[in-house]
């Protein structure tokens, strides 16, 4: 049952499940394991973020493309709930609506650039999304008639989940049952759904092609896929997820605007996930997301330290500085690019065999 | 994939073929003419023209490094970028210490603090650039999945060690006293810097063609980039010649980065990934790994760029991307495919 519920794709390493375990059980009892608004907003994003990385390993590791539009197709989901969600009222028939209309959007979108750029190279997309995907930050940042520019759109989310709703006046393990829990669970369910259904999709025939178009493209094509429309259609899947994550991300934060769904440095912090947690599993994306976000929120604290610590030597602080932790991730992603390409989960799963 | 061989130039091309080939040539004149049937206005015309000129020629001085990198070892290098926030930020700390030079009214010394500082950029990028090429990229040739992620986390690497060395503000500096100010013709206002930049820019193409087809390191070049076996097995060495091209075309980005400081007066640790958007649509319209094609690429998109902006503000970078399509839509490879798609 549970190997089915996993599609046959079961960790493979004692350590490895245990981590994720950790993980899956940390992020089930979030809200009672770590009371506190900040642990939960953490927990919030790793789930979203799970979902979203998992959706970019679809792409890059288990396709072989590697695209700089994801944050584009995240955007357009979170848009697509945000405007839906501001403009006709905090119904959930509208944050349905909503929510499907981003994610058409954003397969639509994806149809296009894929159709477009994918013939040629991977090369080729990877430049083309970087230029589209910046123009389109640029586009939603102008049309301020629309999407709010730089500001961003603030709208209200049905009232169950709020956290003026009480569910039930007792507090259960001195948390209080309201309105905020339940968008929690909302977006952590939601989340582990993705999650499965994408676990589905790797390990599916269609994904184990997708595999061979990216290990030989040639050869596919030779022994009779069509390796255009399997490229074309995995980056339509990983758009869908995205904007769905996308969506997740709307509904949670209340608040949807550039900073927290097109930019760049998210971009980035995406690439550097995948990687280091391992490209072509999507294991890897679970734990990828999960060590990421817990070093963007905690790392700095510490590294805080040890640059007061190191405050004598000048240089050197400076690089321990808190805001310089992009920096070693950095390096730490060109070290895991060469030396272990597989990520953490490939570290594991090898050092079984 | 499919057809590699050369094709000997021994039969006569025919006209009509000819005229096809040149036709992308046609495109500036083409675009300036819309441009100025567009605006209506001869003088702000002539105003936004130059800009673009001048904003196209900075763009291809960092683009050619790139193109030619790619077409020579099919590396593309996106983190050509951090060369030209490196550049800049060099460019604009001697010209800081030089500021006596600068400010001073005479000519010749602001030309020499401006060709110094160009020059301690070129060296420095360039150097930055033979230590890219050993340590990011010379473990991944062949390989470009992982060497466009690996030269994104140089990227980000090299941005953050701009932080570190200049600190998180961006940086302001004007320009020396002889490049400010601008030439009235009719009643057209011509700044001087974009003058400057186009004659530069000019020059670097004149020579990079000179250089490409009349000497022996441009006839290798150009070789390697048909059939980079074929050279080796010649008995020639690719890789040294590669290391070249690669330090070249990073100092280069240097040189765009100082020009496009001294352009906009302001520069920040992410200019360059912001630019390197411009850069990628101007080698994806020339085709990859084409000097040519780049340069017509940058000469559009500097044109087309400033003409919205002064249309339709709102649409000037969509306009770009809908340049790139519609370019793609006619020829799929860009305008000059130099490299054959692998």
């Amino acid at each position: 049952m549970l190997t089915r519920l996993l599609s046959g794709d079961t960790p493979r390493s004692g350590l490895l499940t245990a981590l994720l375990l950790i993980v899956l059980i940390s992020l089930a009892f979030a809200p009672f394991l770590f009371p506190g608004t900040k642990s939960l907003e953490t927990a919030a994003r790793i789930c979203i973020f799970i979902v979203l990385v998992a959706s970019y390993d679809l792409l890059l590791g288990y396709t072989g493309i590697v695209s700089f539009a994801h944050t584009m197709f995240f955007g357009i989901g979170a848009y697509g709930t945000a405007l839906a969600l501001s403009a006709t009222g905090p119904t959930y028939t509208s944050l349905i609506w909503g929510t499907v209309a981003g994610a058409v959007v954003a397969a639509v979108f994806a149809l296009i650039i894929g159709l477009f750029s994918l013939r040629v190279k991977a090369i080729f997309f990877a430049m083309v999304t970087l230029a589209v995907a910046s123009a389109f930050a640029v586009l939603v940042s102008q049309m301020s008639w629309l999407t709010g520019g730089e500001d961003g759109l603030n709208y209200r989310i049905p009232r169950e989940l709020t956290p003026a709703f009480k569910l039930i006046d007792e507090k259960i393990l001195d948390v209080r049952i309201n309105g905020k829990l339940m968008a929690y669970y909302l977006v952590f369910f939601v989340s582990a759904i993705l999650f499965l259904v994408m676990l589905r999709i790797v390990n599916s025939p269609f994904g184990r092609t997708l595999k061979a178009v990216r290990d030989n493209a040639f050869r596919a094509e030779a022994i009779g896929y069509r390796v255009v429309w399997y490229r074309t259609t995995a980056t339509v899947l990983s758009a869908v997820m995205a904007a769905l994550a996308g969506s997740l991300l709307a509904i949670w934060l209340r608040y949807t605007g550039p900073a927290t769904t097109l930019s760049m440095e998210i971009m980035i912090d995406i690439l550097l996930m995948v990687v280091i947690g391992g490209m072509g599993t999507l294991y890897g994306a679970v734990l990828g997301a999960t060590l990421f976000i817990l070093a963007q929120t905690y790392l700095q604290n510490l590294m805080g330290v040890a640059a007061e610590a190191t405050s004598a030597l000048p240089f050197v602080s400076t690089l321990v500085a808190p805001e310089r932790w992009l920096l070693w991730l950095g390096v730490l992603f060109i070290l895991s690019v060469y030396f272990f390409p597989t990520g953490i989960v490939g570290r594991l799963r090898a050092g079984r065999a | 994939m499919s057809e590699t061989s050369i094709k000997p130039r021994i039969e006569k091309v025919p006209l009509s073929e000819q005229f096809f080939q040149k036709l992308p040539v046609m495109l500036v004149p083409f675009l300036a003419v819309a441009g100025l049937i567009a605006i209506g206005n001869p003088a702000s015309w002539l105003t936004l023209t130059v800009a673009g000129l001048a904003m196209g020629m900075m763009i291809f001085i960092m683009a050619s490094g790139l193109t030619v990198v790619f077409g020579l070892m099919d590396v593309i290098n996106f983190g050509h970028g951090a060369f030209v926030a490196v550049g800049a930020f060099v460019g604009f700390t001697v010209l800081a210490w030089l500021a006596g030079w600068t400010t001073s009214p005479s000519v010749i010394m602001n030309l020499a603090a401006v060709l110094i500082a160009i020059l301690v950029a070129m060296a420095i990028t360039g150097l930055l650039g033979l230590a890219f090429e050993r340590v990011i990229v010379m473990p991944v040739y062949g390989e470009h999945l992982k060497q466009i992620l690996v030269t994104m986390g140089g990227l980000i690497v090299a941005q953050q060690m701009i932080y570190v060395v200049w600190g998180p503000d961006e940086l302001h500096l004007s320009r020396p006293e002889a490049f400010q100010g601008s030439w009235v013709i009719g009643e057209a206002a011509i700044e001087k810097y974009r003058l400057v930049a186009v004659g530069i820019g000019l020059a670097l193409f004149v020579a990079m063609r000179h250089i490409l087809k009349n000497t022996k390191i441009g006839l290798l070049v150009r070789a390697g980039v048909e059939n980079g076996e074929m050279v080796e097995a010649l008995g020639y060495r690719i890789r040294r010649l590669f290391l070249i091209v690669f330090m070249t075309g990073s100092a280069l980005a240097g040189l765009g980065g100082v020009m496009w400081g001294l352009y906009q007066e302001t520069i920040t640790a992410h200019m360059g990934s912001e630019i390197m958007v411009l850069v990628f649509i101007v080698v994806i319209i020339g085709g990859l790994g084409s000097v040519e094609g780049c340069f017509i690429g940058a000469m559009l998109v500097g044109l087309l760029a400033n003409y919205t902006a002064f249309l339709a503000p709102k649409v000037a970078l969509i306009s770009t991307i809908a340049l790139m399509v519609a370019i793609l839509m006619w020829r799929p490879q860009g305008l000059y495919p130099v490299v054959k798609a692998k």
